[in-house]
């Protein structure tokens, strides 16, 4: 890509997506909140293989012709996928929980805790 | 330099949107916001060439994951009350946590010569990635369907109600 624009601009901006999602995570006591949080580090993972990808390994030099295989892409596409699994899984848990306490705060729900 | 101006607005868009995500009071504020962020991580991924991968994104995470957000927020928080609906403690640890991880990460990129490779002109993808699919990648993409059947049956018996005998 022309314009100035390196692999290193699309580490950074997801390193500082990654830093967001993080804060989001340790921070929140609503168990939804901690799920978006795991969602932007979803896709901060997500830029990081395309990137690499566009960057990096794309390019094979097969006898004289590049072929492209785009194995960064490929894994991309399974992390959003297993990224829906999981908003899916972990939503209809908090839900369970919501009908057990009747609120989502994780640290209200310790009746586990010894 | 026109992509220059593309590639701010897009971080920008993203950065913003994820940061009011992060730091928002209110939990309908905040997924509202993750609209945004999604959506800049979409022009992000057509900006790196992957068409296919952002139409993939745009259709499950702003079609799916969004939409089974907002339905979450929506039965678990009383919309009338939007005060605090979203508390954060321990927020010292958290900030200290993620900005030290931040930066050791930020100088193990900047230090790395990484392996790069001349930048492919921008092509259609899509007809690639079907075959990868079918080809060296068959194993992991049936054991995804299974995966996604598994969270399918999963999602029913977890939040269903039990019949009381």
């Amino acid at each position: 890509m022309g314009g100035g624009i390196t692999l290193y601009h699309f580490l950074v901006l997801s390193l500082i997506i990654f830093g967001l999602g993080m804060y989001c995570v340790l921070s929140r006591r609503n168990a939804i909140g901690i799920l978006m949080g795991v969602e932007l580090i979803l896709n901060s993972a997500n830029i990081n293989y395309l990137a690499f990808d566009f960057y990096g390994g794309g390019g094979k030099a097969v006898t004289g012709a590049v072929t492209y295989h785009y194995d960064g892409q490929i894994f991309a596409i399974f992390v959003i996928m297993l990224a829906a699994a999981e908003a899916v899984i972990g939503l209809a848990v908090v839900l369970a929980i919501y009908q057990n306490f009747k609120t989502i705060d994780v640290s209200a729900t310790e009746t586990m805790s010894g | 330099m026109l992509q220059q101006i593309i590639f701010y607005a897009l971080a920008a868009l993203t950065v913003g949107s994820a940061a009011f995500t992060a730091f928002s009071r209110n939990i309908v504020h905040s997924t509202f916001a993750l609209l945004g962020a999604f959506m800049g991580v979409v022009g992000i991924y057509v900006l790196l060439a992957a068409d296919f991968v952002a139409m993939v994104q745009l259709l499950v995470y702003v079609g799916g994951i969004l939409v089974v957000t907002i339905f979450a927020v929506m039965l678990t928080q009383g919309i009338a009350d939007v005060t605090v609906s979203n508390r954060e403690v321990g927020v010292i640890p958290a900030l200290a946590t993620s900005v030290i991880g931040v930066a050791v990460m930020l100088y193990a990129v900047i230090r790395t010569p990484w392996h790069q490779t001349p930048v492919p002109a921008a092509a259609p993808t899509t007809y690639a990635i079907g075959n990868a699919f079918l080809g060296d990648y068959v194993l992991p993409f049936e054991v995804a369907s299974l995966v996604l059947l598994a969270a399918l049956i999963g999602a029913i018996v977890i939040s269903r109600h039990e019949a009381k005998e």
